[in-house]
């Protein structure tokens, strides 16, 4: 087995920017695990509302020639989208099979990639960093961090602490969770429980549409950029347990240091070489050692 | 009633019955071009691209190749390796095509390859580099009209020592295009005396540069040399931008990193020098009218990279189907004409070399204000080395 290690500084920018990946992992994936865990409903084209997100971005920066505010208007919008969705077509399908789910969203992904297309065009475009954080820090003599990546980090942990405390201290976080726990007798006790769907929901499709819009001006505006996402919000739902919120940081965190890690580290074992060869599967390699030893991942309930 | 329904029934039953014949002889004076390109998903617009060129150039020959009338077949491929296999038996067996034309994607590319190789069916190739097509697995009745993904790239690297730069990094996705075109680039750097101090990889389609750029950064090359394209492109363009990079460690590309997209790029791509066979900006007066033609036939949309091979794939078949007279019963005869045309293209002259690829001139290119604007000719025409191919 041979080793090629890592200066010191060098490890330490790879070490910032792992855990700047897994943040913003953990922001697109923050919303599915959320709709997955409370509402138990499987939600295939959350990656689509990412894409849908960072074309509102796009569309709503050049309008406005302010992304801040093309975020604001973007949220309220994708709000009012989960929320009709959810009135259209996901309450239907709470007494279903997951099968149902999966064919339904998997039938949105469709439809939201078509009405995209027809809406905004196939083109790749560009989302123009705002002034105030298009600076980058100097790190070494040859590289430098841009502020927006930092930002967008600061964003994702503000995010993080929101949610949690929300969903534990909060009267409605309350609700949600007695929801989750067991519907009829939240609702016998007298709480709303379709308003709390209809709610966790569009917050669900809100987060994913949030994602990729503040994602956009560093990964640009392209079609099909959801299914890139979904796959990898998948394994770290997974790795963290379905439904803890917790779970997904620590799974979004764990993937962005082993996928960093698996692309620079130089890594032989009896002259074979294994990393960075095999980077493309680290994460996956993860996902299987995680299931093998607790198949309900990190932070997950016990079947009882 | 009855009876007249019957009658009625009866009589166009004997109508149909009697129909494929006719149908079959008319079909028979007219060539049946197999479009098999992607009409949906990522590459739509290539295949809508390098079709308008072929019928563009179609009808610049009146509307006939070789005094036959012309129909097209057209199938979606998708970009969809396993798909691919059955689409191109469809061409070749149920449709019965003359030539079969495609595709954009390389995996689509090989299957159709295999098709025609063993059903001997007439293949132009008007985009996929995949080096195997026209080198260890070329056949007489294989012709491509783009490119192989060696020739824009070897190049690049007698560019890159012209300027100064001793060492490079190479970076790209693990992919057949992005390995190809490496070891183009590496042959043509070691060959003008440079050193590769690391080939770095991501696979396909990941575009979390970070962790790569960092490296690039330590490792301290002289200059980086790349292959990506489309979304991927503009990414890696603005995050190599955004870690301070650009004005520090020179980047450099083959073309298709800033083709369709430097909008998108925008300022992040000022200066970048890229390798390739065509320019949007090139000056020459076949350049301009073919543009403008095409600007004029395809409903104000601009041709690029792929129109012209799509173009030139058509102005390929009008030549030489004149030369057989529209005749292909006779291959040898076909093969030679094809073989032998000096197509006039918007990109230059060029023919083929022995095993069905372009020879053809590369341009070096700079991004200027959103435009690939032609800074010289890297290297005069090319013949990839089609190493493996008995032609």
């Amino acid at each position: 087995m041979r080793w090629l290690a890592l200066p010191f500084d060098t490890f330490a920018i790879q070490l910032l920017n792992a855990v700047q990946y897994g943040l913003l992992l953990f922001l697109v994936a923050s919303g599915l695990t959320l709709v997955f865990g409370i509402m138990g409903v499987i939600n295939l084209a959350h990656g689509s509302f990412y894409m849908i997100g960072a074309y509102l971005a796009w569309s709503l920066a050049e309008h406005f020639g302010n992304l801040g505010i093309a975020i604001v208007v973007g949220v309220a919008l994708s709000l009012l989208i989960g929320a009709a969705l959810e009135w259209l077509f996901i309450r239907r399908l709470y007494d279903r099979d997951h099968l149902y789910q999966v064919l339904l969203t998997y039938g949105l992904i469709l439809i939201v990639e078509e009405l995209r297309s027809i809406v905004w065009g196939d083109d790749v475009h560009a989302v123009p960093v705002p002034d105030w954080l298009a600076a980058s820090i100097p790190l070494t003599d040859t590289l430098s961090y841009p502020v927006y990546r930092l930002w967008i980090s600061g964003v994702c942990i503000a995010l993080a602490i929101a949610m949690a405390f929300v969903i534990q201290r909060t009267r409605i976080g309350m609700t949600i969770r007695a929801g989750a726990s067991n519907r009829e007798m939240a609702q016998s006790l007298g709480i709303d429980i379709r308003f709390v769907q209809l709610v966790v929901f569009a917050v669900g499709i809100a987060l994913a549409a949030f994602a990729g819009m503040i994602a956009a001006p560093v990964s640009s505006v392209f079609p099909g950029m959801g299914n890139q996402v979904i796959i990898i919000c998948f394994v770290v739902v997974v790795i963290g347990g379905i439904g803890s919120v917790k779970g997904a940081l620590v799974a979004a965190l764990l993937i962005g240091l082993v996928d960093t890690f698996g692309k620079v580290l130089e890594l032989e074992v009896a002259g074979i070489p294994v990393l960075p060869e095999l980077a493309g599967m680290s994460v996956y390699v993860l996902m299987a050692i995680v299931l093998l030893w607790r198949p309900e991942g990190l932070f997950g309930k016990r079947a009882p | 009633m009855h009876d007249d329904t019957r009658r009625r029934l009866m009589l166009a039953s004997a109508a149909a019955l009697a129909l494929p014949p006719l149908v079959a002889r008319a079909q028979g004076t007219k060539l049946r071009l197999g479009l098999m390109l992607p009409y949906t998903g990522t590459y739509a617009q290539l295949g809508v691209a390098i079709e308008n060129g072929l019928k563009l150039a179609v009808a610049q020959a009146g509307g006939k190749l070789g005094g036959r009338e012309v129909e097209f077949v057209r199938v979606d491929d998708e970009s969809d390796p396993a798909k691919a296999t059955d689409n191109v038996n469809r061409l070749v067996t149920r449709d019965k095509v003359d030539v079969l034309i495609g595709s954009v994607h390389s995996g689509v590319v090989m299957a159709m390859v295999k098709v025609a190789r063993e059903t001997d069916t007439l293949l132009i190739i008007p985009n996929a580099g995949a080096g195997a097509a026209t080198g260890a697995l070329c056949a007489p009745n294989i012709f491509r009209t783009s490119f192989s993904n060696w020739q824009p790239a070897y190049p690049l690297g007698k560019v890159m020592i012209e300027r100064g730069h001793r060492t490079a990094v190479f970076i790209s996705w693990k992919y057949a295009a992005g390995e190809e075109a490496a070891a183009g680039f590496k042959e043509g750097f070691t060959a003008a005396g440079g050193k590769i101090v690391k080939e770095l990889y991501l696979p396909f389609p990941n575009v979390e540069f970070q962790a790569l750029l960092t490296q690039i950064a330590s490792l301290k090359p002289d200059a980086v040399s790349c292959f990506f394209s489309g979304a991927g492109a503009v990414k890696f363009v603005k995050d190599y931008a955004a870690a301070g990079l650009k004005d520090k460690i020179p980047l450099y590309g083959v073309g298709f990193l800033t083709e369709g997209v430097l909008h998108a790029q925008g300022d992040d791509a000022e200066g970048l020098l890229t390798t390739l066979h065509y320019a949007d900006s090139l000056d020459n007066p076949r350049n301009k009218a073919f543009r403008a033609a095409y600007t004029k036939a395809s409903n104000n949309m601009e041709p690029d990279v792929f129109a012209v091979q799509g173009y030139d794939t058509g102005l390929l078949l009008a030549q030489a189907l004149d030369k057989v007279k529209g005749d292909l019963s006779n291959r040898a005869a076909v093969v030679a004409a094809l073989e032998n045309a000096v197509v006039d293209s918007p990109r230059g002259p060029w023919k083929m070399s022995r095993a069905h690829n372009p020879i053809q001139d590369i341009y070096l290119r700079r991004a200027e204000k959103g435009v690939n604007k032609v800074v010289g000719v890297a290297w005069k025409a090319l013949e990839d080395p089609a190493r493996g191919c008995k032609l």
